[in-house]
């Protein structure tokens, strides 16, 4: 065990950091650039991921064939931590396309593919949305129902899609459609690019919890889409929807982590009552070990290619905890919770952030499989228990 | 970095596995319940493994390990239930060879403030380790035993206490200054927060086997989701729990890559809670049968409450995370 990074590391470190001493956006410092329309926060992002990807930092772990680095998964731990120590936006509204789309393309693409979408999505012109979720496929995602009917060389493609991310600005949708009715749920699935100027997309903003617009729900009317835009064969597109996990090194949680750790020690900084501050003491207890572990995650991945069941544990783990610090943050604020405008209350602290992510951080036990899915696949898959008769984790 | 246990590591782990399995295995246990916790040869052979001399210079007859190593032994005496004042005695052997040897067992006493003083081990142990506030002594047990009080029904069958007035435990030999009191009492949290993570990882396993093998309504406990879920929390408390213990004990090697105070109390705090929290849980998927003296879940969850009151418990390990967090950001 060894905790200490090696000189190569060292210096991707220094060299990056000296890169964003002189490439920060200017009044960019813990996300306090305010925006006032959405239009505005995908135009700042689409800058500043152009300015990344001009000083060859965008894709970092992506093979050199594609235009990566092809960064060790400990570089990319030291690139997200490097990034959000300087105050650096968060991946955002590219989330989709380099994290998910991109990656999926890479492995099951055709050349064509590979040539016509990975180039755009590095340089950040190209914005990527998600098509899985729909109203009735949350948790069992295999039973989506939106249909994708067979014409001459197209796909007639009807359904609605749910908690699609920035799909207003999205140019592309990565999206999962029935193919086959007839055959077993996972076996009728096809993983196709949707072009978002398609003729027959109807997209309305969800406002979420918190009162923000970015998600979407897409209505989908016969919407016509090239087959030649399948990635990987008709029906195979469960099989290629995983893939994306298998790109997954452990430091999905980085940015996210960090900054939660900043906010729970200025919480403590700010705190004066005891019962609170020792609860305050244990979340920060928490959440070093979530560090260390996300340490143990990376070094496994750098080893074996995957981060193991350390990556389940750790998202099981830091969504429950992080929705503690803010619940700790909101009884710290007392009164001045009422408040989500930031509100002086000593220190750095941003009053208004701290309610903010409060209710954010709800979506953290939801999103991306449920805590209670989470739970069964953790005892089914890594503890080997039994499956229910009826319910399944696959 | 690289985070993962070296080979070394790992079959250092699996060699005191096998060595507790051998020479502590549950019956073996009950046995000891009536011999206040100690076995004097099994003491030896912890002393010949390199329990004790595990970081000592090999030229002082020591192994010449670290504290990684050290908490992956010690994560493996958790497990294995092993009883006795294995920390103290591990602490020890810094400064008495006969501690490093496992030829003289010692336990320990910190003065915390409190006026009466609760000893483990006491009256089966050589030698008493006594942390004062800016000194660290040592006392023949028998000098502290002769004044103190035997506890009739200990809460963990195999961690005797003895009660002794703090004015009645003689000054003994001195052995080192404040510095000293400071390095074992941060040492002995890592080491009491590494077997926590053994008895949070043993309960897992117990209980998972128990849920695999328990039928009711005709399957096995374990496929229903209201167990599975205990059980899936059980996994992630032992393996977040894990790598903040591996991280303090690696912190201690190297101080360079973190606060060595902070890792430590943030990894006590952590640990305290999965091994209490697991052992109860083991408890409760054990059914009737967990409530049983004749099962082993109740001595994993008195073992926890030992060590959780022992280097700084929980609570205290938090308020000490929280004042450094704040000590730091002024």
């Amino acid at each position: 065990m060894d905790l200490s990074f090696t000189t190569a590391e060292e210096s991707f470190r220094s060299e990056l950091r000296a890169w964003l001493d002189g490439h920060l956006p200017r009044g960019w410092v813990d996300g306090a650039v305010e925006h006032d329309t959405l239009a505005g926060e995908v135009a700042f992002l689409v800058d500043w991921q152009k300015q990344l990807h001009a000083g060859g930092w965008v894709g970092v772990h992506w093979p050199r064939e594609y235009g990566g680095r092809e960064a060790s998964a400990t570089e990319q731990l030291v690139f997200l931590e490097e990034l959000t120590r300087a105050g650096a936006p968060d991946v955002g509204m590219n989330f989709v396309g380099l994290l998910h789309a991109g990656p999926t393309i890479m492995t099951e693409g055709t050349p064509e593919q590979k040539a016509r979408y990975l180039p755009a999505i590095l340089r950040g012109e190209e914005i990527w949305c998600q098509g899985f979720s729909e109203p009735n496929a949350g948790s069992d995602l295999a039973s989506l129902r939106t249909r994708a009917v067979r014409d001459g060389d197209d796909y007639v493609v009807s359904g609605q899609k749910m908690w699609s991310s920035y799909a207003h600005g999205a140019d592309y949708c990565e999206m999962l459609v029935r193919t086959d009715p007839d055959a077993p749920k996972h076996k009728g699935i096809t993983w196709v690019v949707m072009p978002m100027d398609s003729p027959g997309i109807d997209v309305r903003p969800l406002v979420n919890i918190f009162g923000s617009g970015e998600f979407a729900e897409m209505f989908l009317d016969e919407v016509r889409i090239p087959v030649a835009n399948t990635v990987g064969a008709e029906n195979d597109g469960w099989r290629v929807a995983m893939v994306t996990f298998s790109f997954e090194r452990g430091t999905a949680f980085v940015h996210e982590m960090l900054v939660i750790m900043h906010i729970a020690r200025q919480l403590i900084e700010v705190n004066d009552d005891l019962a609170t501050g020792r609860e305050l003491g244990r979340v920060a207890a928490h959440l070093d070990a979530l560090w260390a572990l996300t340490k143990r995650n990376v070094s496994q991945a750098a080893r074996t290619g995957a981060p193991g069941i350390g990556g389940s544990v750790l998202k099981l783990h830091l969504s429950e905890v992080t929705q503690r610090v803010f619940d700790l943050g909101r009884r710290v604020l007392g009164r001045v919770a009422l408040s989500r405008d930031d509100l002086d209350v000593g220190g750095d602290l941003r009053s208004g952030l701290v309610m903010t992510e409060r209710l954010r951080h709800m979506s953290m036990t939801i999103a991306a499989g449920t805590s209670q899915v989470q739970r069964n696949i953790v005892a089914e898959r890594i503890l080997g228990l039994p499956k229910e008769p009826v319910w399944t984790s696959s | 970095m690289d985070f993962e246990l070296s080979d070394d590591q790992v079959a250092l782990a699996e060699g005191i596995a096998k060595l507790c399995a051998g020479r502590v295995p549950p019956p073996r246990l009950r046995e000891l319940e009536q011999a206040g916790g100690i076995d004097r040869d099994l003491w030896r052979e912890l002393g010949d493994a390199g329990v004790f001399a595990l970081r000592l210079p090999e030229d002082a007859g020591g192994v010449g390990l670290g504290m990684a190593e050290a908490g992956v032994v010690f994560q493996e005496l958790g497990r294995a239930l092993v009883p006795g004042p294995l920390i103290w005695s591990h602490l020890a052997s810094s400064f008495e060879p006969q501690a490093a040897t496992g030829a003289r067992i010692f336990t320990g006493v910190v003065h915390d403030g409190s006026t009466r003083l609760v000893i483990d081990h006491l009256g089966v142990t050589d030698s008493v380790v006594v942390i004062g506030p800016e000194a660290v002594s040592v006392v023949p047990a028998s000098d502290v035993a002769d004044r103190a009080r035997a506890v009739a029904v200990p809460t963990d069958p195999l961690t005797p206490v003895w009660l002794v007035d703090v004015n009645d435990v003689p000054a003994g030999e001195p052995a080192g200054n404040g510095e000293l009191a400071t390095r074992l009492l941060r040492e002995g949290a890592a080491l009491a927060a590494a077997q926590q993570v053994g008895i949070a990882r043993a309960t897992t396993d117990l209980a998972v086997a128990y849920a695999k093998e328990r039928e009711q309504f005709n399957r096995p406990i374990g496929s229903f989701q209201a167990v599975k879920h205990i059980l899936a929390d059980m996994l992630v408390r032992a393996e977040v729990a894990r790598a903040a213990a591996d991280a303090a004990a690696v912190t201690l090697d190297q101080p360079e890559v973190g606060d060595p105070a902070l890792a430590v109390a943030g990894a006590k705090a952590v640990a305290d809670e999965a091994a209490v929290r697991n052992s109860e849980a083991c408890i409760q998927v054990h059914g009737g049968m967990g409530f049983t003296w004749e099962a082993l879940p109740h001595l994993y969850l008195k073992r926890a409450w030992v060590l959780d009151a022992a280097f700084g418990s929980a609570d205290a390990s938090a308020d000490e995370v929280a004042r450094l967090v704040k000590q730091q950001s002024r």
